[in-house]
């Protein structure tokens, strides 16, 4: 009988033993922040959404933390639908996300969502064709016929013509999309309508849509990661992506006709013709900007935050982060790929950050 | 029935009873969560290749197109290879050789999915896109073989599958095998059989629970999520061709499930769920129940058969 | 007529299929060669101090590891076991106990079914039912998707094993008098004990594998945690995120990770048999 009680109870002990480890911390805690008990304080908030800012964004949060060691900002990149519907959901503290929100989703929102500005970004197309090292150039209707399946093979006269110098092969173009719901999506399909008729009415636009053809990538990264090891293949990912992994990606030529290669520069003048009329809510697309050496795919990326959040502390650490990320946080883009953003605009949201309620 | 032994069987019967309540909860949940979608498509649903979030057009054949196809596919290339094992093991192979063997089949279902997929991506992929590249023009033409060759796509997708049913086909088969009478066997001999007379003469006496190990290999495949995501290229198109990049149920769901920006979306990938799980229920209920009905034709005692938990 | 010494076309045929099935077993064990060939080759490179102790630092700087990962990994099998074992033993126990009752094959059958449903299913259902009420990812939630995938096997494992207790054993206790309840826990559970703890781990190493349920419960986090409430790394979500990145220092960790996982898949696997072997031999079965 002592055996076998002697059994049950190490049976028991390990256990429990399990069970204490994974005891942590247990304490109530408001949605998607948790708050130790004890001096540290320390709050842990988490977001979800675009993989185009994920570099800057992870660099900045990991700073913040270093500043502030209580603060703990966990984002995942799942891609900006995932963003948007996670922060409806209130499954996450935060949404981020290239695409603004359409009025459908503010309105399924249990609250009024805020949009803001953090960085601007630029969308480039990225090819790897064997033996073609040169930078290629493109326009807005030659990219829509090839993500639209109408341009077949890289030699195509639509491409040879606007890359006169180059030897272009006979190879097939694979074409590699997002399989996930994306912000940088939305930015591309944005301007292929602006400038292809057919695009906008057979695709359109949003950060999901029906790709005539081609192959899915999940993420920046999953689009990067196809492109690299898909010979003959062309892409379309934020300009860090490209240039972290050495791909080659192409000049789109602009509104005013010049063929232009994204770089923090050109993406800077691209906003700068939106700049000065920009909406109260922040909501607004700057791609085919007009103005000289202006990027035609660029675009400011948002952070989704609730105007009244039902966790206080966790509000005003965003709150905080915010201003630091508009301030100093700027310093870091363009290192990054990505241009800071216009000062008429970092007013603008320091004066919007104070409608959030923090207490 | 004494007290005590009434609240014993009381007290057991109500784990027993949450084992079926989750099950329950699983179906009325999926059922209950997906009606937005039923009401809205219907059995259209079923029959469109339309998947366009955009526009709220759902039409979700693409996806059973391309599970089935890769099942299928998988099932073709698996079940000679695991039957072949599993008469190997258990009929032909040298006693001391046995117990290594299966260890070493049973290896193979233990690798988790993600490091099939971690290998299907850096090792696989690039393998059968050359392959693809070298086969002669008067081969693609054909529209098996049609499309680029990125090596993501339904061949590659049904490779990796292949790998990871046959250890469960295999460990079902040998089990089935073991239940056929020693006396089926020996009369074979008697006979003048060769070995491979004898084997077919167990074989076809163990046919149903054959059929059923086989089916068990099929259930397996159909809900089969990470490697296949990582290798079937993730474009919803109805394609006969090996090379075309597709869809399956399940990839779907792990890659836009998070995303589902609206009640009927997420309405609809939840159907999907909904269909898979009774697929894959339907599959697996039929398996059991012809490898039950072989066990039990062959021996009258209660055959034991490890569940495939237990062996992995 | 006698044929004993002459190959006969059948002699040739019976030869060719025992080659044919020789072969398939060698077919069978070139992936699995390849396969840990890869992770082994690969991982190895990319196991180091860091790995264990770091947790994931952003893109492009290097030192990153995944030291909360492999800790969320241990959490989240804990719980799903703290879930699963209870439930699962004492279902087990029913169903050999009242084999023909009612209840028993209706559980019988939803044990089955349990097992064959796809882990992504079970992670949808997960998400329906435990983070979108609480409106929150947390390793509660993946827990419990884990703990579902386990209950079935677990039950199954040991339904079959108190079957092959010897019906002496149940007999003696009954005839010194002892009730039902003292029976089965003070004789007939430890004497398949081992054998049950063996299932425990074989389900523990298998589920300890799975990535799809994790998707969307316990999500993932760039944080070393142990909050239950919160979101939490698992060896397998953070393989699959670093897979399909497109840097070489991800892609190194991520082989890394894999290389972790199979070997506490394998030398679960190992020790349990080896165990349920050692008992058997023991026991003299």
């Amino acid at each position: 009988m002592n055996k076998i009680v002697m059994r049950y109870l190490a049976v028991a002990l390990i256990a429990a033993l399990a069970a204490a480890c994974s005891g942590g911390n247990t304490e109530p805690v408001t949605a998607n922040s948790s708050s130790g008990s004890g001096s540290s304080q320390s709050l842990q908030i988490n977001g979800a959404g675009a993989t185009f800012p994920y570099p800057i964004y992870s660099k900045w949060f990991s700073e913040y933390n270093t500043l502030h060691s209580n603060i703990r900002v966990n984002y995942q990149s799942i891609g900006s639908g995932g963003g948007i519907q996670q922060v409806i959901n209130q499954t996450v503290f935060f949404g981020a996300t290239d695409g603004p929100m359409t009025d459908e989703q503010l309105k399924a929102a249990p609250g009024p969502i805020l949009h803001f500005p953090t960085v601007l970004g630029a969308v480039v197309p990225v090819y790897n064709i064997p033996g073609v090292t040169a930078e290629l150039k493109f326009t807005g209707p030659v990219l829509a016929d090839i993500y639209l399946g109408k341009i077949k093979k890289w030699n195509d006269p639509a491409l040879a013509k606007l890359n006169p110098g180059v030897t272009l092969p006979a190879t097939d173009v694979t074409v590699v999309h997002r399989s996930d719901g994306s912000g940088t999506t939305y930015i591309f399909v944005d301007y292929l309508s602006k400038v292809s008729p057919q695009f906008k009415s057979d695709v359109g636009v949003s950060t999901s849509v029906k790709w005539p053809t081609g192959v899915g990538g999940k993420g920046n990264e999953g689009v990067s990661g196809l492109v690299t090891q898909t010979p003959g293949s062309i892409g379309y990912v934020e300009l860090i992506y490209a240039l972290q992994n050495k791909i080659n990606f192409g000049s789109v030529q602009n509104a005013a006709g010049e063929f232009v290669k994204a770089s923090v520069d050109t993406v800077t003048k691209a906003a700068d013709a939106a700049a000065p009329n920009i909406p109260a809510d922040f909501r607004v697309s700057i791609t085919n900007a007009q103005g000289a050496g202006a990027y035609p795919i660029s675009s400011f990326t948002w952070l989704l935050l609730y105007e009244d959040p039902k966790d206080k502390a966790a509000g005003k650490a965003m709150v905080d982060f915010m201003r630091w990320a508009l301030t100093d946080g700027q310093k870091y883009a363009a290192d990054l790929g990505y241009a800071p953003l216009p000062a008429n605009v970092t007013m603008l949201e320091q004066a919007a950050l104070a409608r959030i309620k923090v207490s | 029935m004494r007290s005590s032994d009434f609240t014993f069987r009381v007290g057991v019967g109500a784990f027993a009873a949450a084992l079926l309540l989750i099950v329950v909860a699983i179906a009325v949940t999926l059922a209950n969560d997906s009606t937005l979608s039923i009401q809205k498509f219907g059995l259209g649903f079923w029959g469109t290749s339309n998947w366009d979030p955009v526009a709220g057009e759902f039409g979700a054949l693409p996806f059973i197109w391309g599970t089935l196809y890769s099942s299928v596919l998988a099932l073709l290339i698996a079940t000679p290879v695991a039957l072949g094992i599993a008469v190997f093991i258990s009929e032909l192979c040298p006693g001391a050789l046995r117990a290594p063997l299966i260890f070493l089949t049973e290896l193979l279902a233990a690798i988790p999915s993600i490091v099939y997929g971690l290998w299907g991506i850096f090792v696989l992929v690039p393998a059968v896109r050359s392959v693809e590249t070298a086969m002669p023009d008067s081969l693609r033409a054909l529209p098996l073989f049609s499309g680029p060759p990125l090596g993501v796509g339904m061949f590659a997708a049904a490779l990796i599958l292949a790998v990871m049913v046959v250890p469960f086909t295999s460990a079902i088969a040998r089990e089935v095998l073991r239940t056929v009478p020693a006396s089926q066997r020996e009369a074979a001999f008697a006979l003048g059989a060769t070995r491979f007379e004898a084997i077919r003469a167990a074989m076809f006496y163990a046919r149903t629970g054959i059929i059923g190990a086989v089916m068990l290999g099929f259930g397996r495949a159909l809900g089969e999520t990470m490697a296949v995501t990582m290798v079937i290229g993730n474009n919803p198109q109805v394609s006969l061709s090996l090379f075309a990049p597709q869809y399956t149920m399940a990839a779907v769901l792990a890659n836009e499930f998070t995303e589902a920006a609206d009640a009927l979306y997420l309405s609809a990938l939840i159907e999907i769920g909904l269909v898979l799980f009774v697929i894959t229920l339907i599959v697996n209920m039929l398996s059991r129940v012809l490898i039950w009905s072989m066990a039990r034709q062959a021996a009258p005692r209660p055959a034991v058969l490890v569940p495939r938990g237990a062996e992995a | 007529m006698t044929g004993a010494r002459t190959a006969t076309p059948r002699k040739v045929l019976s030869a060719l299929f025992v080659f044919a099935c020789a072969l398939c077993v060698g077919l069978a064990l070139v992936p699995l060669v390849f396969v840990l060939f890869f992770v082994i080759s690969q991982g190895v490179q990319s196991l180091n101090v860091d790995f264990f102790t770091h947790d994931p630092r952003p893109v492009g700087e290097p030192g990153g590891g995944m030291a909360n990962a492999i800790v969320g990994t241990l959490i989240l099998t804990g719980l799903a076991a703290a879930m699963a074992v209870p439930i699962g033993i004492l279902s087990g126990v029913y169903l050999s106990e009242y084999r023909g009752s009612r209840l028993a094959s209706a559980v019988r059958f939803a044990a089955d079914t349990l097992n064959g449903v796809p882990s992504i299913v079970i992670g949808v259902f997960a998400y329906a039912v435990a983070v979108l009420p609480l409106r929150h990812f947390s390793t509660l939630a993946g827990g419990f998707a884990l703990g579902v995938m386990m209950i079935p096997i677990i039950t199954r494992t040991t339904e079959e094993l108190l079957l092959l207790v010897p019906n002496a054993l149940r007999e003696g206790a009954l005839a010194l008098g002892a009730t039902r309840a003292r029976a089965v826990f003070t004789v007939i559970v430890p004497a398949a004990l081992p054998g049950i703890i063996t299932g425990v781990v074989l389900a523990l190493a298998r589920i300890a594998g799975e990535t799809a349920p994790l998707l969307f419960t316990s999500f993932n986090n760039r944080f070393f945690s142990t909050s239950l409430t919160q979101p939490i790394s698992s060896i397998t979500v953070q393989v699959f995120t670093y897979a399909i990145s497109p840097y070489e220092d991800w892609h190194r960790q991520a082989w890394a990770g894999a290389l972790v996982l199979v070997t506490i898949v394998l030398v679960c696997s190992m020790a349990a048999r080896f165990a349920a072997a050692r008992v058997a031999s023991i026991r003299g079965r």
